[in-house]
């Protein structure tokens, strides 16, 4: 048995490219099905999980699915922007928590969460190192950001300008990382949080310059009239927040008109819960409230078909597949005809012969099988990387 | 020796006979098979091989009665007394020269591969000039070496039955020389016999004996002895 296996091992290696081919072939066909249902299975209980602790998220009208993505999964694509005032509406109402949510930003490829330190307490959050924000300018990593990075608490992370030619827009804004959050398996483990108006500052809402009424800075005043000054555009802005310049921090207008791309509604019970999606049924309201389950659901249906469809025809092709490399295998048998003559002629009995032949079918059979079960373990390790790479695209 | 009476064989289909009253062989002589294509001269190495049965007679090699075998029995014969050469030569293009030369072993699980054996194949290798060769595959050597390996594979078991079916065919005039070396210093060191089929005339003198299959193409009968 082991000679003969030998002699199949020989063949399958001479024919190297014939033999990876087939091989390659079989795992496509057995990992395909598989793989897909497991990185689904995966995806619709992470998909699910995330959305079952997350009672309401109020927004504006607009997709709902965007929304949602964007405010658990703080996916790429921003929802459209709403006033902070429908945050403080839904905490007035006394209906539910509000959980005001600023994630337009993102430094280094990392999402910047504005929020409150209600989120925290809602996710259930732990800073691991370091300490809580306390100022403005200030950051706690996601514990993923900080180990890709390498940064900890007392180093700093710069957000990411939107357009280097709007001057009027968004500038970087130098963060200090005052703390490092513990591990939580979910994209809050790939988010820098920041304060609400630290999110605005980097908006460009709330920013910090150069004493005006300082002589130093006389040659940038334009004009004064009464309490108003118009300075020219070389009066130095301030792009890091620090203990000196804080106090020259200042928003201008109503806080409560800046913007938010969620409130995450915590109500106390299914009553206050039933009023307050009440409230936005009516035709003239701007804001939508979404249920993050019945829209996770909706997509997962979606996404069900589709994998059925993917299956269905992944098992067309992987029969087609099959017949071609039983063809393969056959026609392989006709040009060996004169190779096995020569076996029977010296000697080998029709069941060693056999045994060569059966045996290399057996090999790349095996062999496929064996790599494809590696992949299914792979995505089931890591199916959940993927998902969440897909989620935030 | 061998010895062959009364043999008749067809192929079931189409005008092809082969008859032989009577031919003997005796033990460590050599024979050449010469005669037109079609005579029947690779059938009765095929026949004495035990690959293909008569329809009538008797093949004696020594005491066993070939024609007599069950065909697993005619396959353990062959394995321990018949070594064959094409003159295709038929060596496995996905196996290394030394794995070429093991061949018998491999695929016989009744013969034991063990370090004897392979040294003897790299002894044989060495004789016959290919052991620098051994770890080459077939496609990478000359007409001339492959028939060498071939040679090598057919010896290697040391059968006392050595049939060569035109082994030389495709050889340039050196290589057929050194090849025909090859088989007849193993067939007198082992007192082989040696049954060749050849259409090479020249080479002729070099067996003791010549057989013409003219006389046994169809329905001729005759006698050789």
């Amino acid at each position: 048995m082991r000679q003969t296996l030998y002699l199949a091992a020989r063949y399958l290696a001479f024919h190297r490219i014939k033999t990876a081919i087939l091989i390659t072939s079989i795992t496509l066909i057995l990992y395909l099905p598989v793989g897909l249902r497991v990185l689904v299975a995966q995806s619709s209980e992470r998909l699910t999980a995330r959305a079952m602790a997350t009672p309401l998220i109020v927004g504006a009208k607009g997709s709902p699915l965007e929304l949602v993505l964007n405010s658990l999964y703080f996916g790429s694509d921003v929802p459209e922007k709403m006033r902070y005032a429908e945050s403080i509406r839904i905490a007035d109402s006394g209906l539910a928590l509000a959980i005001p949510m600023y994630t337009r930003f993102h430094s280094q490829g990392h999402p910047i969460v504005g929020t409150g330190f209600e989120y925290f307490r809602f996710r259930g959050l732990q800073v691991e190192s370091g300490r809580q924000i306390a100022m403005l300018g200030e950051c706690v990593l996601g514990s993923r950001v900080a180990a890709t990075l390498g940064v900890g608490p007392g180093d700093s992370v710069v957000s990411s300008p939107e357009n280097v030619f709007d001057l009027a827009g968004v500038y970087p804004l130098k963060m200090h990382v005052v703390g490092i959050l513990a591990y939580s398996d979910s994209p809050d483990d790939d988010a820098i949080f920041v304060d609400l108006k630290t999110a605005w500052v980097i908006e460009g809402l709330g920013h910090g310059h150069q004493d005006l009424s300082a002589p130093e800075a006389a040659s940038t005043v334009l004009s004064r009239e009464g309490g108003k000054v118009t300075a020219n555009a070389s009066v130095v802005q301030y792009t890091e927040i620090t203990p000196q310049n804080i106090d020259s921090f200042h928003f201008h207008g109503d806080l409560s008109g800046n913007p938010v791309t969620a409130v995450i509604a915590v109500p106390p019970d299914q009553k206050a819960s039933a009023i307050l999606q009440g409230r936005y049924q009516g035709e003239g309201e701007k804001a939508q409230i979404a249920h993050p389950v019945t829209v996770m659901d909706e997509l997962l249906d979606t996404i069900l078909t589709v994998q059925s469809f993917v299956v269905a025809g992944a098992i067309v092709v992987g029969a087609a597949t099959l017949a071609s490399a039983a063809l393969v295998f056959m026609l392989s048998l006709r040009l060996r005809r004169r190779e096995i003559e020569t076996l029977f002629k010296i000697g080998g009995s029709r069941r060693a012969v056999g045994t060569v032949m059966v045996s290399e079918i057996v090999a790349v059979l095996l062999a496929g099988v064996i790599l494809a079960a590696g992949l299914t373990f792979l995505t089931s390790q890591f199916g959940s990387v993927v998902i969440r790479a897909l989620i935030r695209m | 020796m061998i010895r062959i009476s009364d043999l008749e064989f067809d192929y079931g289909e189409g005008d092809f006979r082969l008859r032989i009253p009577e031919l003997n062989a005796e033990r460590g002589s050599s024979v050449a098979f010469v005669g037109p294509s079609g005579s029947g001269k690779t059938t009765l190495l095929n026949l004495i091989a035990g690959i293909v049965t008569p329809r009538r007679g008797t093949i004696e090699a020594g005491e066993v009665d070939v024609t007599s075998l069950s065909d697993g029995a005619r396959r353990d014969f062959r394995i321990r007394n018949v070594g064959l050469i094409f003159q295709e030569f038929e060596l496995l293009e996905y196996l290394s020269v030394l794995d070429n030369i093991l061949l018998p072993y491999r695929i016989n699980p009744s013969m034991r591969l063990d370090r004897d054996v392979r040294e003897r194949a790299r002894d044989l290798a060495g004789q016959v000039g290919i052991a620098d060769k051994l770890s080459r595959h077939p496609d990478h050597l000359s007409q001339g070496e492959r028939q060498r390996v071939a040679v090598c594979r057919a010896v290697l078991p040391e059968p006392s039955l050595l049939l060569a079916d035109e082994p030389t065919g495709n050889l340039d005039p050196a290589n057929t020389e050194r090849v025909l070396d090859i088989l007849f210093d193993f067939a007198g060191r082992s007192r082989a016999t040696l049954l060749t089929v050849t259409h090479e005339r020249d080479l002729l003198p070099r067996f003791e004996r010549v057989i013409d299959f003219k006389k046994f193409h169809a329905s001729e009968r005759g006698a050789a002895s």
